[in-house]
């Protein structure tokens, strides 16, 4: 079936770590929570249900779930999850999952990882347009916890 | 505030009619089925439902009104369907979704090259 070209999300980005710490950063639970927001309950391996907290401010009340598709060490990691299913009460299980990929490459100076999430085509119209509204809720907290994580930095 | 962020408030702005008008259960149940058959008759979107007609015309002139659907004159009936450049929504979720990834590998690569 032909994919339109509102089906995927594609994103890199230029690391300078190597590729096995980036890795641990990407399985780890713990060191994963951290910078994705979720406190996750269990660990990772392929075929594994794994679900968590999400910790951002005013979604603490969020299950993230996710269905790990696969590991390969230092290479690949994929799992497939409902993407923004932020409505309490609402059970996304009957809508077809996204599949989120991560692919890391040794580059010169670090480590390139590429994230693409794809299937989007097949979540209902009808709730990609409620999610939007939604969503831009969350997007306005998360730029505000990015500012608020530089500022200190700096 | 950074450009993108403006631009997103904006587009959130511009956007307010429209889940006005998605926020009611009918009408979100009438776009759904548009969106899944595409373009139907008044009669075929009122057949086995428990709105009237006439109800069913009101909502369709509110989701017109918003920009989600148009309706086209065939014969002594009207055909509706989804307005294609309202689908510009599934986009901008997309964009929003494709921010969030931004942020989120933003944080990853921040906290690896500390």
């Amino acid at each position: 079936m032909k994919r339109s070209d509102t089906d995927r999300i594609g994103r890199q980005v230029l690391i300078r770590a190597p590729r096995s710490r980036v890795w641990r950063a990407l399985t780890d639970p713990a060191e994963f929570g951290a910078w994705f927001g979720v406190n996750v309950d269990g660990t990772f391996a392929p075929g594994a249900r794994v679900r968590g907290r999400i910790t951002h401010k005013g979604y603490e009340h969020l299950t993230w779930d996710i269905t790990i598709d696969r590991m390969e060490p230092e290479r690949l990691f994929s799992w497939r999850w409902h993407p923004y299913a932020v409505e309490p009460g609402v059970d996304y299980s009957p809508e077809p999952p996204t599949l989120v990929v991560f692919e890391l490459e040794e580059v010169p100076g670090g480590t390139r990882l590429t994230v693409v999430e794809s299937g989007f085509d097949d979540v209902p119209l009808a709730r990609r347009a409620q999610a939007y509204r939604m969503n831009s809720e969350g997007w306005t907290i998360q730029a505000g916890a990015i500012e608020r994580y530089v500022a200190a930095k700096a | 505030m950074s450009p993108r962020k403006r631009s997103a408030r904006q587009s959130l702005a511009d956007s307010a009619p429209v889940f006005a008008a998605l926020g009611d259960p009918t009408r979100l149940g009438l776009v759904a089925r548009l969106c899944a058959s595409g373009p139907m008759s008044i009669a075929r979107l009122t057949e086995g439902g428990s709105v009237t007609r006439q109800a069913v015309t009101k909502h369709l002139y509110v989701l017109a009104d918003a920009g989600l659907v148009r309706g086209t004159r065939v014969g002594r009936d009207h055909l509706w369907e989804i307005e294609p450049a309202r689908l510009d929504d599934a986009r901008r979720w997309l964009d929003h979704i494709a921010g969030q990834w931004d942020d989120a590998l933003g944080r990853l690569k921040e906290s690896l090259e500390r």
